[in-house]
């Protein structure tokens, strides 16, 4: 019981551990030195693809490029870019791919108005769909009603 | 009749989106460079072979030029590099190098091993101008027009069918 509480605390730590990004940061280089500025540097570094290994950001890849590209983001931010700056740098070297999530854009705005439409299209169908359910059922019952006083009227 | 007409009109639809989809998706992984149609980028990088040559954006005016990024430890670059030489060879554009991140002993003693098609070669030690070229793999090569504007790019090792097929037939 002991032992498997002790085990227990362990894995708790390394949860916390692995919550903390800085903790485990792949940057030889030290954090940036006002903690607004490296929170910066985290959110958008998550932010960006890496451009290599495709399905990683650049602050989880550890190829040559995606420090590169750090080092840069480091530097702009150091320079007083703001993050909007920062991404539109980016997006001008590399396109939107770069971006995980992609900006609104004429090209792209039907599908970003896809799930409202379809929303709305849905509840259209759904309620004409009840409606005339509801008018078949009552000449139904309509129907039922007729049958049963005839019924009543022959007895 | 009417029942089925609504749903196989938005089938029929999402058949034709889908089918455009895939007619009109590039290569697969390929990621279109959006430095296309733009001019090249402002950079200066010093000479790989002689240090007082530099590399620079204006080195790239006044003719096409083939911008080629490489680096020794790139695999896929030694495969290209007969290819480089033959393009020397035919004498049509020349070849712009930027070597990307690579040790600059090592990228002279390639040159003199396997023969150089360079114009002029820029040492890219840091990989900074790399960056600004939306570089993310080597081999790259992009061809620049005489104003300077990029044309066309073209990732991974060139052939002589892709040097024809896409490069020259760009050339006015």
């Amino acid at each position: 019981m002991k032992a498997l509480r002790s085990s227990f605390a362990a894995l708790l730590a390394l949860a916390a551990a692995l919550a903390a990004p800085q903790a485990f940061a792949i940057d030889a280089s030290p954090p940036l030195p006002d903690p607004v500025l490296e929170q910066r540097y985290l959110t958008l570094t998550h932010e960006l693809r890496c451009m290599q290994c495709q399905n990683e950001s650049l602050a989880d890849s550890p190829v040559g490029l995606a420090s590169d590209l750090r080092r840069d983001v480091r530097e702009q931010l150091l320079a007083g870019a703001t993050d909007e700056q920062i991404l539109d740098l980016m997006v001008s070297r590399y396109g939107e791919f770069i971006l995980f999530r992609p900006r609104m854009s004429a090209r792209n705005a039907w599908l970003w108005s896809a799930p409202v439409v379809l929303t709305i299209l849905g509840v259209l169908i759904g309620v004409r769909v009840l409606r005339d359910r509801r008018k078949r059922v009552d000449v139904i019952d309509a129907a039922n009603e007729d049958a049963a006083s005839s019924e009543s009227l022959d007895a | 009749m009417n029942r089925f007409l609504l749903p196989l009109g938005a089938f029929a639809l999402l058949l034709v989106v889908l089918i455009a989809g895939l007619v009109h998706a590039p290569q697969k992984g390929i990621i279109v460079s959006p430095l296309l149609g733009k001019p090249a980028p402002q950079f200066s990088l010093p000479g790989l072979l002689d240090a007082s040559t530099p590399l620079q954006a204006q080195s790239l005016r006044g003719h096409w030029t083939l911008v080629n990024v490489w680096g020794t430890w790139c695999v896929e670059c030694r495969a290209e590099h007969q290819t480089l030489l033959e393009i020397k060879r035919q004498g049509r554009v020349p070849i712009y190098g930027i070597d990307w991140k690579d040790d600059d002993t090592q990228a002279r003693a390639w040159l003199a091993e396997l023969g150089n098609p360079y114009e002029r070669v820029g040492a890219d030690r840091e990989g900074r101008v790399a960056i600004d070229w939306g570089v993310y793999g080597a081999p790259e090569s992009f061809l620049v027009n005489p104003s300077g504007t990029v044309v066309y790019k073209h990732v991974g090792a060139l052939t002589p069918e892709i040097w024809e097929r896409e490069f020259l037939s760009r050339l006015l």
